[in-house]
């Protein structure tokens, strides 16, 4: 098992937002957490990424406990995150930002390499390369956001609702790239709102409620499911 | 709604608009006082500005350092001017009392005194470059760090405090003392006049009426100053570590998702803010030749209002806001009343927040999570 979410209890003050949300990833999975907006799909993202701490749980990545790591060092252990909102640094030019994503790499040789990667499967960022963050639309913004996470050569790509605010045409073109980036061996967390297309795309889900799984399984099973067809894809 | 949103979007511009306006018109104003007193003397007008370029040029090292730390952390250091102080009284042990000046000579005797004293001065200046960047990591760790997640203002009266503590601890007997302390300089200064070409003027002797003076000190100043805002602009601009304390400095959460180490990016922010401020130290005690525990604080405060002018967390903005307090001031001195200047520049503060709190080349905080 690649990452492995135990009993995770997460509170902002009083607020219980991870009611004990256990979930798992095997190595090359894409795995999705649908959910309504508050479900606690972000807060369960930024406790695996070390930015938020757990009043109880464990997190396992590669057998290894991760729960108290701190964030930076989650990075260097292969796990990043393409935030909600895409966070792109809007005062730093694009080339930047991706040097930011290569933050923990050390080698000069790999960056180039993962700078190359990242350009094929975005050539946009590399036509904006010089212009300042802040300038992208918003497509470009979570092409950049994705691009950026590679940059340090993830093992597992954290990807908080990367179809937020974006037309069809570009929700589909950025699932295809997550699907190529999963297919070159990268394992994907992928949380989303638009549940149509993460089922579409993922092997395995699990849908949240209010801070707890409420129904896990294959996404053809979650397809099929009539609860989660009625509350999420909007079926009669 | 909509409606609503353009009206006031409408009012702000506008708003700023007349702000900008009712400062050229003082601006102008102050050309025109200044300007019409200053044709009868050029030669006074000329000296003036050249006072002013020296101080400006300090400020300038000061208030890099209130900038660069505010932009990381959103906190007024006011600790700050006490660093540049502590810069000033190492460099005063280290040429008075341990003449590290002469170390050159002493360990390669019959080197040339020009340069002997050239490589021992640029030692001076980086030993106190160097202790005034421990101090502030060290001030940052104890007295900043733990009240990173407080309130603003709880890290705003801490920083007052230290600034309090650094003072009154060196006027402690063993330590500054609370008396003025002549300062010897690492070197001996030259003074030039300008009156028909360049001369330089024999000690004690007086310039012929009418000429310009300027002494190596400036150059100094100048040289050293222009070499360090280089050497900053390079370290943020090109360096991944300048890179990401830019990145730190728009969004802190995301640095860290990106394997930065914020906290240390922050250390290191202060470190290089409080070197520049000792190198400054340096500088100022040579200028104006005498250190005392309080002699940091309207510097500093001259600093942070030049801070403010340029646009606080914008560096280019530190730079001219600086050489334009120095001007200010010196203008101001000569101009209109000496002890008139202070009060002169602090009016500059209250002016530039109320017309463009943002400062020159500030802009208004960013909508960012
Ligand atoms: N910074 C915060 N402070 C307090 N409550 C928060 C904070 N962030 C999220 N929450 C609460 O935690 C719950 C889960 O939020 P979140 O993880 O952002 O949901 P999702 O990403 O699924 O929309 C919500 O009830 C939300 O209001
Ligand atoms: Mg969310």
């Amino acid at each position: 098992m690649l990452l492995n979410v135990k009993e995770l209890n997460v509170f902002y003050g009083a607020i219980h937002a991870l009611q004990g949300i256990s979930f798992s990833i095997n190595q090359g999975e894409i795995v999705t957490l649908i959910g309504a907006n508050g479900a606690g799909k972000s807060t369960t993202l930024n406790t695996v990424s070390g930015i938020l701490r757990p009043r109880s749980g464990k997190i396992f990545f590669n057998e290894k406990d991760i729960t108290l790591t701190p964030a930076e060092e989650i990075v260097r252990f292969g796990i990043c995150q393409a935030p909600e909102g895409r966070k792109i640094f809007a005062t730093l030019t694009v080339l930047e930002n991706l040097e930011m994503g290569a933050y923990t790499q050390k080698n000069k040789k790999d960056i180039n390499d993962s700078l190359e990667i990242v350009f094929q499967h975005f050539p946009r960022l590399k036509e904006r390369q010089n212009q300042l963050g802040g300038t992208l639309s918003g497509g470009e913004q979570q092409m950049l956001a994705i691009g950026r996470a590679l940059m340090s050569r993830p093992h597992l790509l954290l990807l908080d609702e990367p179809s937020m605010g974006l037309s069809p045409i570009l929700v589909e073109e950025i699932f295809n790239i997550i699907q190529d980036i999963n297919s070159q061996g990268t394992s994907i967390l992928l949380v989303e709102q638009n549940a149509q297309m993460a089922l579409s795309v993922a092997h395995r889900g699990y849908v949240l409620e209010t801070g707890k799984v409420a129904i896990s399984g294959e996404c053809t099973e979650l397809i099929n499911n009539p609860q989660v067809a009625h509350a999420y894809l909007g079926a009669h | 709604m909509e409606h609503e949103r353009l009206n006031f979007k409408d009012r702000i511009i506008k708003g700023k608009w007349i702000g900008k306006l009712f400062l050229v018109m003082i601006a102008l104003l102050a050309i025109w006082g200044i300007g019409s007193k200053a044709i009868y003397n050029p030669q006074l007008f000329i000296q003036q500005i050249i006072n002013g370029l020296q101080l400006g040029f300090v400020y300038a090292l000061i208030a890099l350092g209130y900038t660069m730390v505010y932009g990381i952390v959103r906190l007024i250091n006011f600790a700050h001017g006490d660093v540049f102080m502590v810069g000033a009284m190492v460099s005063y042990f280290a040429v008075g009392v341990f003449h590290l000046q002469q170390w050159p000579s002493a360990v390669f005797p019959g080197i040339p005194l020009y340069l002997s004293l050239t490589i021992g001065t640029i030692t001076v200046i980086l030993l106190s470059m160097i202790v005034c960047a421990i101090l502030a990591m060290v001030i940052e760790k104890i007295a900043y760090k733990p009240l990173r997640n407080a309130p603003r203002i709880s890290a705003l009266i801490t920083a007052i405090g230290m600034s309090f503590f650094l003072e009154y601890f060196g006027a402690l007997p063993f330590v500054f003392t609370p008396n003025f302390i002549p300062y010897k300089r690492p070197f001996d200064i030259v003074t030039w006049y300008v009156n028909n070409g360049v001369h330089q003027l024999q000690a004690g002797k007086a310039p012929p009426q009418g000429s310009v003076i300027f002494s190596n000190i400036l150059l100094i100043i100048v040289l050293v100053t222009i070499i360090l805002v280089l050497a900053l602009t390079y370290i943020v601009q090109r360096t991944k570590v300048g890179k990401a304390m830019r990145a730190s400095s728009y969004d802190k959460a995301t640095s860290r998702l990106m394997g930065i180490n914020v906290d240390g990016i922050i250390s290191i922010t202060f470190a290089i803010g409080a070197a520049l401020a000792g190198a400054g130290g340096v500088l100022y005690a040579t200028a104006y030749p005498s250190v005392f525990f309080w002699m940091g604080m309207i510097p500093g405060l001259k600093a942070f209002i030049a801070a403010v002018l340029g646009g606080i967390g914008s560096i280019p903005g530190a730079f001219v806001g600086a050489l334009i307090m120095g001007q200010a001031e010196v203008l101001a001195a000569g101009y209109i009343s000496t002890p008139m200047r202070d009060a002169i520049s602090f009016s500059i503060l209250i002016l530039v927040l109320l017309i463009r709190p943002t400062g020159i080349f500030g802009e208004p905080e960013a909508e960012k999570a």
